[in-house]
């Protein structure tokens, strides 16, 4: 990924000396033109254009901050009930992911959804440990949630 | 409507909410059983409130002063990395040193895990 843009840097260097012109637009106009060359030999290169990736770690942001808004206001009507009826609970929830950092972006995100919290993450990493505020009705759909975190770290860390 | 009635209504909106969100998560502090539930109270309310906050200042500064503060918006950025987190860290700590978990609580599968690895210390 980093080789492709680093190609895409030096396609608008060549750019900007071809045309003599050393202004902001020019590069901007041949990062562009670099953009559609690498667009056109993607075939060459071992990994997926590095676009896709960028998109998807785009769309990841996007959940997070409508994670937290829906947690947070999750969080807001449960305090703010007449009577406590909650059930905490604390389960094992297995992931697939295997890098550090996949697993410190789930955990965070986790952390983040509604009525969910990560207490502890096992020692080689495959479990984590969640606390749930309600277990009667949320584990399900936490489940669900979870999957499409999981989906869509792969989706950025595929190559 | 002119541009600064709508820059006022933006700024008022967002800060508005971050008390808000402040204010419940002082609430749930106080209302909750046990530490684990006020973290899910303090890791989440409290963000979004101290976000909307900023996020209200910075409008407020680039739009009705025409100054741009670029620190704000790394304060965003850091304070979403940062504070699940530290909700995190402060539940381990918690549940390591054998803190309890409210009478409630329906079931526990990290307790024969901790249980387990203090008797192979």
């Amino acid at each position: 990924m980093s080789a492709q843009i680093l190609l895409n840097f030096f396609l608008a260097l060549v750019w900007m000396f071809l045309t003599v012109s050393f202004t902001p637009s020019t590069f901007i106009v041949g990062y562009f033109l670099g953009l559609l060359l690498l667009l056109g030999m993607r075939r060459f290169f071992p990994q997926r254009l590095y676009v896709l990736r960028i998109w998807a770690v785009i769309s990841l942001v996007f959940l997070f901050l409508k994670e937290l808004f829906l947690s947070s206001v999750s969080v807001f009507l449960l305090i703010l009930k007449p009577r406590l009826d909650m059930q905490p609970a604390i389960f094992e929830y297995e992931t697939v992911l295997r890098r550090d950092w996949e697993v410190t972006l789930l955990s965070s995100l986790i952390t983040l959804t509604p009525g969910t919290l990560v207490l502890a993450v096992s020692d080689d990493q495959k479990k984590l440990y969640i606390h749930a505020i309600d277990a009667a009705d949320i584990e399900e759909a936490v489940k669900s949630i979870k999957d499409t975190f999981e989906q869509a770290i792969l989706e950025v860390s595929r190559s | 409507m002119t541009g600064e009635v709508i820059v006022n209504i933006l700024t008022i909106l967002f800060i508005s909410l971050g008390v808000i969100f402040s204010l419940v998560t002082a609430l749930g502090l106080v209302r909750l059983p046990d530490i684990y539930t006020r973290s899910h109270a303090s890791s989440k309310s409290a963000t979004l409130g101290v976000l909307g906050v900023l996020a209200g200042v910075f409008i407020y500064f680039w739009l009705a002063e025409g100054h741009f503060n670029s620190r704000l918006i790394l304060a965003i950025v850091f304070l979403f990395i940062t504070s699940p987190l530290s909700g995190h860290l402060i539940g381990r700590a918690a549940y390591v040193s054998g803190v309890q978990p409210a009478k409630e609580t329906a079931h526990d599968d990290l307790k024969q895990v901790i249980a387990e690895k203090k008797r192979n210390m």
